[in-house]
């Protein structure tokens, strides 16, 4: 490089053309965000209204009707599902952080990050080999089931990295007055790793709350007002792939309507967990 | 003075208690209990794993047995006469995770350099917000956006446009219906993104400033150190991040069934209609009458876990061994 | 200077073999490969206060989690010789450190409480969860009694629910030793217990410590000349040689440590030619 006193026009230039572009697709990125989510909001506002929220779908053709069925179906699956996940994921999340040195801990903490990736479908297809195929007939459990395999890499490392981040400190402070492994753990560690696990869990279900292909043959659908995770249950995400598929205008709507629903519901649990972690980050 | 007395009392027969120390038969018991509980916690998860690999293998087996290898490069599928290859669908999947890979690695990496190297927090910080909500959206609600607003404006004005002038290569030729690879790959871009702009923004960040002053020392410019000094000594990750983002491109599912066009077809173009492995498996799969349609399709979503696993071990690989390259120079 | 390792004990002269509450017999610890001790051996009377100094690296924290078997709690570490707590080994396979550190109680350099406690709930933690008493009314007065003990019990008895990370750094570590205390153990070991903290703070723990002394057997880690002169009835100094592996140079009174150091390396120390 020559050292001269003034910066080559053409180094000049480029170093702005290169800011320029790359912050052209930083706004592309985020605009395309926020042009999604006007559009959802503007196509889907006029669908709500109480009738929608509380109603069954109306049949085929007949306009009007809610999607009411779906978002009880919705809570009750994830609901199952996260009573499922939270058990399995904590306590393997609790054993890395304790016992978990060597290879063989090495290996489930890459078996876990690999799972994150596997498609959802490929979760839904063992869904229905283990929940469906025996009985003969589609569940939310089934469901629930796939819901909460896709839980489980998060549950485990937000758990293990919260354990791992409570303070040394803390821990021999537990452990100096003679308390048993257990009893520290479950008195004292856990209650302070609490926060990031929670934060953990919100962002599990948000991910999970909009998850449609394992939904497609596990809980499959339902036209009436199901309670019993044993049945075909509705759900709002299928719902709107159904009525987005079909060609009825009202279904179209009631599309826009439940996209609104979901979303709000996902980032509402999205913006909660991160501020919950400020929050918690804050305080110590 | 009772009082006093009965406190007293209490606190003495607690220390008698104390004196006769030992760990009581409840408390190791419930120590043991633990430890089993958390290991019988990892064994089970370690186990959900195998089993979903086991399973899928165990209900494509009468697929594998019955068309062999020949199932990848087969391009008939036919539920009517019970004759069933892969080939489409890899196809489809290649080239909409292609597309979406090269547009969202370009754009990604650009707006991860842009907000960690050159914008201020003011503007960096809200719109890092903006492009990690955008991973946060339901895949159903991209596939409801494309196939109402991306495909009617691709059909109508983007791709004539793009075929009046580039008409003549076979990629841009053939009929428009707006759904198709394209439509798909550009959807599949969009929900990339995020996932590549947030891994690589955070590895930009993370290389030492003593680089980028070393750098400028000798007289290179902001925007030469980004690209020829900071962006190189991130590239593992980067590729890592990108990689891992493929993975997610590949195993897309409904937000790519609703604007591919469902067709199970190889076309040159990428105006024309597809299929990806995982739609077929969404849309056929309740449909599937004979067991060896079922077994086919799940054939589909075994080759789906396999290259997902493999494609993601590539890449956790490759950002591991970038963390450890950086651990060893710091 | 080379600094040879001695092999002769030098445990402070005690008259009565029962007078001994803790006796560490050739302590060696190592971190992971890394040698951090070798073979201390240290008699700690009953009811003393029994000081351990020396500069940073000696190892004399290393030591003192020797004697409550929280050294072997980090990863990799490891320790070798013997600490006899009324005569049996601690060490023993037959004992559970659990059990032991019920015994043996520690309070650390900077102030611990549980955060997500209270300071009540902090103070009875130890009873209540190593199953010494479930009690809602022993528990009670088993706090007010080590919250007095412990010299907090006015400061704190209208606020006994307030979260234990309200209190200042003096206070939480009076808060900490009060939690050992609750415990009802025969030895107390502190780590540097006022080096966080400020004059006043630290004045009034080394009062605590004195009447501390009446009931308990404590071991105290300092850096701090000053306080062990005041606070101490036998001082023991420690050393790192070239390799940073510490040892026991002296232990005696505190009185004669001071006056007439019978080690060229603690009179250098005493008197500021290194440290």
């Amino acid at each position: 490089m020559i050292v001269g006193a003034r910066l080559a026009p053409s180094r000049r230039a480029s170093g702005i053309a290169g800011v320029v572009l790359t912050g052209f697709c930083s706004a592309l990125a985020a605009g395309l965000l926020i042009l999604i989510l006007g559009y959802v909001v503007v196509q889907g506002w006029g669908a709500i209204n109480p009738a929608f929220l509380t109603q069954l779908p109306r049949p085929v053709g007949v306009s009007g009707g809610g999607v009411a069925n779906g978002i009880v179906g919705t809570l009750i699956i994830v609901a199952l599902g996260v009573l499922m996940a939270v058990p399995v994921g904590v306590l393997t999340g609790l054993y890395l952080a304790i016992y978990g040195r060597g290879l063989a801990a090495e290996c489930v903490r890459f078996l876990a990050e690999v799972l994150s990736g596997v498609p959802s479908i490929a979760i839904g297809l063992f869904a229905y080999t283990i929940l469906v195929q025996p009985f003969r007939h589609f569940s939310g459990l089934s469901a629930a089931f796939a819901f909460m395999i896709l839980m489980l890499p998060l549950m485990i490392r937000t758990s293990e990295e919260a354990i791992r981040g409570v303070p040394t400190a803390i821990r021999e402070g537990a452990l100096a007055l003679g308390l048993p492994d257990y009893g520290g753990v479950i008195h004292v560690v856990l209650p302070a790793a609490r926060p990031l696990i929670v934060t953990g869990l919100l962002l599990a279900i948000a991910r999970v709350t909009g998850e449609t292909a394992p939904l497609l043959f596990t809980a499959f659908g339902s036209e009436f007002w199901e309670l019993n995770p044993g049945n075909p249950m509705a759900t709002l995400a299928m719902q709107i792939f159904r009525y987005a598929i079909s060609p009825y205008d009202d279904w179209h709507r009631q599309a826009w309507g439940a996209a609104l629903l979901l979303i709000l519901a996902v980032l509402v649990l999205n913006v909660g967990a991160r501020w919950a972690l400020r929050g918690g980050a804050k305080r110590s | 003075m009772s009082l006093e007395l009965d406190a007293h009392r209490t606190v003495t027969a607690a220390r008698g208690r104390a004196a006769q120390r030992g760990l009581t038969t409840r408390q190791a018991f419930a120590d043991r209990a633990f430890r089993v509980a958390l290991l019988g916690a990892t064994l089970l998860f370690v186990a959900l794993i195998a089993g979903l690999f086991v399973e899928l293998v165990h209900g494509s087996w009468e697929s594998i047995v019955a068309f062999g290898a020949g199932f990848l490069w087969s391009s008939e599928w036919n539920p009517v006469t019970n004759h069933f290859g892969a080939l489409p669908f890899i196809y489809g999947t290649v080239v909409s995770s292609a597309i979406a890979i090269a547009i969202a690695s370009v754009v990604g990496i650009s707006a991860a350099v842009f907000l960690a190297e050159f914008a201020p927090s003011v503007v960096a910080r809200p719109v890092s917000f903006f492009i990690e909500l955008l991973a946060a959206v339901p895949s159903v609600v991209f596939g409801l956006w494309g196939l109402f607003v991306l495909a009617p404006i691709l059909s109508s004005t983007v791709e004539p446009f793009v075929q009046r002038y580039l008409g003549f290569l076979p990629i841009f030729s053939g009929p428009i219906y707006g759904v198709g690879l394209l439509t798909a790959g550009l959807l599949l871009a969009l929900m990339i993104v995020p996932t590549v702009a947030a891994i690589a923004r955070d590895l930009i960040q993370a290389v030492p400033n003593e680089l980028r002053e070393a750098s400028i020392a000798l007289g290179a410019t902001h925007w030469e150190t980004a690209t020829r000094v900071v962006l190189p000594s991130a590239r593992a990750g980067i590729i890592g991040a990108c990689v891992l983002a493929l993975g997610r491109a590949l195993g897309e599912t409904i937000a790519a069934t609703m604007v591919i066009g469902n067709r199970p077809a190889i076309s040159a173009s990428l105006f024309a209609p597809g299929y990806t492995l995982s739609s077929v498996i969404a849309n056929e799969f309740t449909e599937a009458t004979s067991s060896i349609y079922l077994s086919a399709l799940l054939e589909l979503g075994l080759i789906l876990f396999v290259v997902s696993f493999i494609v993601n071990g590539c890449a956790r690989i490759l950002m591991w061994s970038m963390l450890r390259s950086q651990g060893r120079r710091a | 200077m080379q600094m040879i390792a001695l092999a002769t004990e030098k445990s402070a002269p005690v008259e009565d073999v029962a007078d001994v509450a803790l006796c560490a017999r050739s302590i060696s610890a190592w971190y992971g490969s890394k040698l951090a001790i070798r073979d201390v051996s240290l008699d700690f009377r009953r009811h003393s206060i029994s000081a351990i100094m020396g500069p940073s690296g000696c190892g004399k924290t290393t030591f003192l989690r020797c004697l409550n078997r929280i050294h072997e709690s980090a990863l990799g570490a490891r320790t070798v010789g013997e600490v006899l707590l009324d005569g049996t080994d601690i060490y023993d396979q037959d004992v559970n450190p659990v059990v032991t550190r019920r015994r043996i109680g520690m309070v650390f350099q900077r102030p611990n409480p549980f955060p997500t406690m209270s300071i009540f709930e902090n103070v009875v933690s130890g009873p209540r969860y190593t199953g010494l008493s479930r009690d809602p009314r022993e528990l009670k007065e088993l706090a007010e009694e080590a919250l007095r003990r412990a010299a907090l019990f006015d400061e704190v008895k209208d606020k006994l629910d307030d979260p234990a990370l309200s209190l200042s750094g003096g206070q939480q570590q009076r808060l900490c030793i009060a939690r050992a205390l609750a415990v009802q153990p025969e030895v107390l070991l502190m780590d540097e217990p006022t080096s966080a903290l400020d004059p006043l703070s630290t004045l009034k723990i080394e009062e605590l410590m004195e009447q501390l002394a009446a009931d308990y057997t404590v071991v105290i880690v300092t850096h701090n000349l000053q306080q062990a002169a005041r606070v101490s009835h036998y001082a023991a100094f420690m050393l790192g040689d070239a390799d940073r592996v510490g040892s026991l140079v002296e232990y005696a009174p505190t009185q004669q440590i001071f006056t007439h150091p019978q080690d060229r390396r603690t009179e250098d120390y005493i008197t500021g030619r290194f440290g």
